[in-house]
């Protein structure tokens, strides 16, 4: 008896329990970077995007997904890369987006700055630096609270 | 294959790879934290961008060579990045001048190559511009800040200007390989950037408070390998010291 495949909306279920290697309280779905899941023959292939195309997380997230797939019982797993449309941080989900703040990094907004501290709320921010401790953050500081955070890039 | 295709994407290539190896020099001896940071980032995305092009050089020019390959394993000689990248870092202002002279013509060079006709020619280029887009801004700002600063930095961005001046002109140069890539839709004319990238440089210098110096002279053979300057060979023992002394290690 042939074993049924798990359907595609099973595998964007289990994809979206892989955490950032960088940011792990937010998963792989919500930064947007799964851009296409689908079988081709007896072969699963998952196309993912870069964030930043020196970012060293690329590798490991490769890894993690391959690591889950398998764990589920995907035999044959393919990975592609596509680096055209390129990736966008209006692809985060809003989940994604509420995780981010919740952990103490306010996330991206069009204006290009924090709309507002994400530890004390305040609307009164200041920018340090325009990089931060990865590719995809820059550092800020609150004028109110004092405290410094991270603030999740927009691109 | 196609040999100007091979030699347009080393070129490519190899100016984000000498450049972010240069910027990388100051990972962990920047003024500043936040400066240390900023360059290693900086740093990180040409390298990144290095990989996208060396790669698609090696599978274009189809002898097996992947982009460590040609990053570690290729001599002075063979490298095509404009000579203005392989300048030293001297101080942190020269080298913010040396980002933002190159992030000027990088900027207008990857705009146009997103329409490149070559279709993963134009992706590497439209993921690029995302991250130049943002080291312009940068480098801009700074360049401002420091030109129109304190007598000391003036002082230091104006020589670092003077200094890396006559290494302009070759970002818009323009030889056979060029040629092909204009005649095949893949590349756009280097010397059609120029206007552009000269009221770019005419604002920004103006708000830095520098003055553009007058002489036109401009060194070249770093884009064709004729003739490189005597810092690329010192920088090549440092960035491939390992691969030379263990080629194909492995950790």
């Amino acid at each position: 008896m042939v074993k049924p495949r798990p359907t595609i909306e099973t595998i964007w279920g289990w994809l979206a329990d892989v955490p950032d290697p960088e940011i792990p309280v937010i998963s792989l779905v919500d930064l947007g970077i799964i851009r296409d899941v689908c079988w081709q023959d007896d072969d699963l292939v998952v196309t993912v995007t870069p964030t930043y195309s020196g970012c060293p997380a690329t590798r490991i997230i490769n890894l993690d997904i391959e690591t889950a797939l398998h764990k589920r019982g995907i035999a044959s797993l393919r990975l592609e890369r596509q680096l055209s449309p390129a990736w966008t941080t209006d692809w985060l989900s809003d989940a994604g987006r509420q995780k981010l703040e919740a952990y103490g990094i306010a996330p991206p907004q069009p204006a290009g700055g924090p709309k507002q501290c994400p530890r004390c709320q305040s609307p009164d921010v200041e920018r340090i630096s325009q990089f931060g401790s990865t590719p995809c953050k820059a550092q800020w500081r609150c004028t109110s609270c004092l405290e410094p955070f991270d603030y999740f890039k927009c691109i | 294959m196609s040999a100007a295709l091979f030699e347009f994407l080393t070129r490519m290539g190899d100016n984000t790879l000498v450049l972010g190896h240069r910027v990388s020099e100051w990972c962990g001896i920047a003024p500043v934290l936040e400066e240390d940071i900023a360059l290693a980032n900086t740093a990180l995305d040409l390298i990144g961008q290095t990989t996208l092009w060396l790669s698609l050089a090696g599978e274009v020019e189809g002898k097996g060579r992947d982009a460590d390959a040609l990053a570690f394993h290729r001599d002075v000689w063979d490298f095509r990045n404009l000579l203005i990248t392989e300048q030293p870092n001297g101080d942190f202002g020269q080298t913010m001048m040396r980002q933002f002279l190159f992030d000027c013509w990088h900027v207008l060079y990857l705009d146009a190559l997103r329409n490149s006709s070559d279709a993963r020619i134009a992706a590497i280029a439209e993921k690029s511009l995302k991250e130049v887009t943002y080291h312009f801004e940068r480098s801009a700002e700074t360049v401002i800040g420091l030109g129109d600063g304190t007598e000391e930095s003036h002082r230091r961005m104006q020589a670092a200007l003077n200094r890396l001046w006559p290494f302009v002109g070759e970002m818009f140069d323009s030889d056979a390989v060029d040629q092909e890539m204009i005649a095949q839709g893949i590349a756009p004319d280097p010397q059609a950037l120029r206007p552009a990238f000269d009221a770019k440089l005419t604002d920004v210098m103006a708000k830095a408070t520098l003055a553009i110096p007058g002489d036109d002279f401009s060194h070249a053979g770093g884009r064709n390998g004729a003739r490189h300057t005597e810092h690329l060979g010192h920088m090549l023992t440092q960035m491939q010291w390992l691969q030379r002394a263990y080629p194909d290690a492995t950790w």
